[in-house]
């Protein structure tokens, strides 16, 4: 299980993921080896992963980030999984989460521009299997997104 | 908008899965001796493309066994700043996510706690108090899959 230290560890690699060793080391009061142990031990349990990069998709050009919110025909038995492995072959599609909830399933769409995303909506996404409704959230805003755990 | 190519996508796509490896680990997997890797890494992360990295940890292990995603439609609009809400609601820990959307809602919150009852502590104290909230719709995070994206 965790203990105290392990959290104070998390805590600080998740406020700064760039840490080197040392650094991180001082901060939680251990030393370099006592640190690469815990560290170790929390990867091994896959408790910790990463850190991964972020990719900022409007410097590559994804002007559009749409979020689609999709219910689906639910008196069809598969409708879950037929519809979550044709949207893992649509490539603009870059989060598929499932809900209990008003929302089945929701989608993160990107696109170029609006033309673009237009032709990803028409030929592809309402190609999807068993789709009952679809509402779209245009995305205005990133206020908040380092994902930070209250630990 | 500066071109990226198949190379650099490739590196990209290496550093979102897992961004401690290093340039000469990077280098190998494309084909790229270890300062041609890291020439293209420091022009992906100047470019902003790169907009950081995060840690991936096991939500459930560290004790949050429950993420819900909140659409928040603002009562009074116009009367309320959108800067007071957005500062109030990114101050709460439990918050991890805040985006700006158009559509049904005016927000999409992403919040995580212990468990149910934790989850509607933090909905009745910290976000249903907060000035101009209006209509608010939870839903409740079963599955999520991040996917590669058009890289």
């Amino acid at each position: 299980m965790l203990d105290d230290l392990d959290r104070r560890i998390l805590r600080q690699m998740q406020a700064d993921p760039t840490l080197g060793g040392s650094e991180l080391a001082d901060r939680v009061g251990l030393s370099a080896a006592r640190l690469s142990r815990r560290v170790e031990r929390l990867r091994d349990q896959k408790i910790l992963r990463g850190p991964r990069a972020v990719i900022n998709w409007r410097a590559l050009g994804y002007e559009v980030e749409v979020s689609l919110r999709v219910t689906l025909d639910k008196t069809q038995p598969r409708a879950f999984d037929d519809f979550i492995d044709a949207a893992r072959d649509i490539r603009e599609v870059i989060e598929i989460q499932t809900f209990v909830g008003r929302v089945d399933v929701r989608l993160s769409v990107i696109a170029r521009d609006m033309p673009h995303y237009q032709g990803i909506y028409r030929d592809q996404i309402l190609a999807l299997p068993h789709i009952a409704d679809i509402e779209a959230l245009m995305h205005v805003a990133r206020i908040k997104s380092d994902e930070s755990l209250p630990l | 908008m500066t071109e990226f190519d198949e190379i650099d996508l490739a590196l990209l796509r290496l550093l979102a899965d897992d961004a401690t490896q290093s340039a000469g680990a990077l280098g190998r997997e494309v084909g790229l001796s270890q300062p041609a890797a890291w020439r293209r890494i420091k022009r992906l992360t100047d470019h902003g493309v790169i907009a950081g990295r995060r840690l991936d940890l096991d939500r459930e292990a560290l004790g949050f066994g429950v993420t819900v995603f909140l659409g928040v439609k603002l009562a009074t609009k116009g009367r309320v700043s959108l800067d007071d809400f957005e500062r109030a609601v990114s101050a709460i820990p439990e918050v991890q996510t805040v985006e700006h959307v158009l559509g049904l809602y005016d927000y999409r919150l992403r919040v995580v706690a212990r468990d149910i009852s934790d989850f509607e502590r933090v909905l009745r104290r910290r976000i249903m108090t907060m000035p101009g909230v209006g209509d608010v719709e939870a839903n409740v995070l079963l599955s999520e899959e991040r996917r590669p994206g058009p890289i």
